[in-house]
């Protein structure tokens, strides 16, 4: 079986700029570190990154938020970043950011739907506000609802608690959130484990992430220190 | 004598007594948190967190953090026995598909048509919607638990002014001067603090109050 373990330099050596890439993680709980800062030492540009929040500087996506790599941001939730709220206001145009705002449900589902082969769903979130502006909206059995569109990308990073070298991963507490869909919803999957163990170690009851998924897996993410 | 309680503990103390055991909870950051300080002894509520639990617990001692387990204020917190963890799309498939029992969040506005606006300010603040779009569709109750006025200036309108985060959805209004209930012809005051008059209550709200008929002192 082909080899997906690398170091992290050449797991993100295929990222270009302009690339779409979607970041695992909840106020960067489930961020894996190790590959952020392979980006940020990379230095690729023009990035759209897909990813609940902002992180907050220092941390997440933050850290290329902070080195100008971030073109759009599709995100939930900003507020406990300021700097995004700095870019989107500059007036430097190379360092003004696009932040395209997503309901966390929506965005969850967006991600699934676009790694498992939906062309779309129906939600009421956001019917009546200014989330269903150029939406279509649809009536099933007297109950408006938006459609929405699916979302993929070219790469996925992606957290793992525990990933065998098959990429099989398991993710510990409130790390799993958004990584589950996104390492369905790319072209390119890179896995960041805590630990890296034989295949077969893992119990097939605990597996989340099938290695079916996973193109590449970086050892060596540590747990965050406070 | 007049209440010498913080408003928030006033409203977080009147907010816990419309939860009942066994209730699924999903509590906003902030004073809505407060809640589950307040909960009768005899009440166990479930609480979710919209970034993947199902039974939190309190926030962890310092020294003692799982630095995996945070809420979605992400601050770090434990998990009762019975816990589940999951990710964001099954949370939200909680969240919508009516499985939550009552969410409690804090708001910018609220007007007399249940509209709910928490999420941006033209402008000025864009912090994002997170998951309270999610929430206030979802939940089969809508709890909204703010300070009455925003240093005297209305919060509970006519009509909303800043965009919403849903349109008719709040069921009740808990602030530190009372109880309101929205009804299809306007916001009901179902009790009042003890602190206030009514046309104190009614001085400081941007809609005309029903007084209920039943009006009694807030608990």
């Amino acid at each position: 079986m082909k080899n997906k373990i690398m170091t992290a330099q050449e797991a993100v050596a295929p990222i270009r700029d302009g690339a779409t890439i979607m970041v695992g993680g909840f106020m960067a709980c489930g961020t894996p570190e190790i590959l952020i800062d392979a980006l940020v030492e990379k230095g690729v540009k023009n990035l759209t990154i897909i990813c609940n929040d902002a992180g907050v500087p220092g941390r997440g996506v933050g850290k290329l938020l902070t080195n100008g790599q971030i073109k759009t941001l599709i995100a939930s939730h900003v507020g406990l970043n300021p700097e995004v709220a700095q870019r989107m206001n500059t007036d430097v145009p190379e360092d003004k950011l696009e932040c395209i705002l997503v309901p966390q449900g929506t965005l969850a589902e967006r991600i699934r739907a676009g790694g498992t082969g939906l062309g779309g769903f129906l939600t009421p979130t956001g019917v009546g506000t200014i989330v269903a502006e150029g939406k279509q909206v649809i009536n099933i059995d007297g109950r408006d609802y938006l459609l929405e569109k699916p979302l993929k990308a070219d790469v996925a990073l992606i957290r793992g608690s525990v990933t065998d070298k098959f990429g099989n991963t398991t993710y510990n507490g409130t790390t799993r959130n958004f990584n589950p869909m996104m390492a369905t919803a790319a072209d390119y999957v890179i896995v960041g484990a805590c630990e890296i163990v034989e295949i077969g170690e893992i119990d097939p009851n605990n597996v989340v992430t099938s290695g079916i998924f996973v193109d590449a897996i970086v050892g060596g993410e540590k747990p965050w220190q406070i | 004598m007049a209440d010498m309680r913080d408003p928030k503990e006033i409203i977080a103390s009147r907010v816990a007594k419309e939860l009942k055991d066994g209730d699924v909870v999903n509590l906003g950051i902030g004073l809505p948190t407060m809640v589950a300080n307040f909960l009768p002894e005899d009440v166990h509520i479930i609480l979710q967190s919209e970034n993947g639990i199902m039974g939190m617990g309190p926030a962890a001692e310092k020294g003692k953090e799982d630095v995996d387990i945070v809420n979605a204020g992400a601050q770090y917190v434990t998990v009762n026995p019975g816990a589940m963890f999951f990710d964001s799309s099954t949370s939200f498939g909680i969240i919508r598909g009516g499985h939550v029992d009552a969410t409690v969040l804090g708001s910018l506005e609220v007007d007399c048509h249940g509209n709910i606006a928490n999420w941006i300010v033209p402008g000025k603040m864009v912090p994002g919607m997170g998951g309270a779009m999610d929430l206030v569709v979802g939940a089969k109750k809508v709890i909204v638990a703010m300070q009455h006025t925003n240093k005297g200036a209305h919060k509970i309108l006519d009509e909303c002014t800043l965009p919403y985060t849903a349109v008719n959805v709040v069921d009740m209004i808990v602030t530190e001067m009372g109880v309101m209930e929205v009804t299809k012809d306007g916001i009901m005051l179902t009790e009042i603090h003890p602190d206030y008059t009514v046309e104190q209550v009614q001085e400081a709200t941007g809609t005309k109050l029903i007084i209920s008929p039943d009006l009694k002192p807030m608990q």
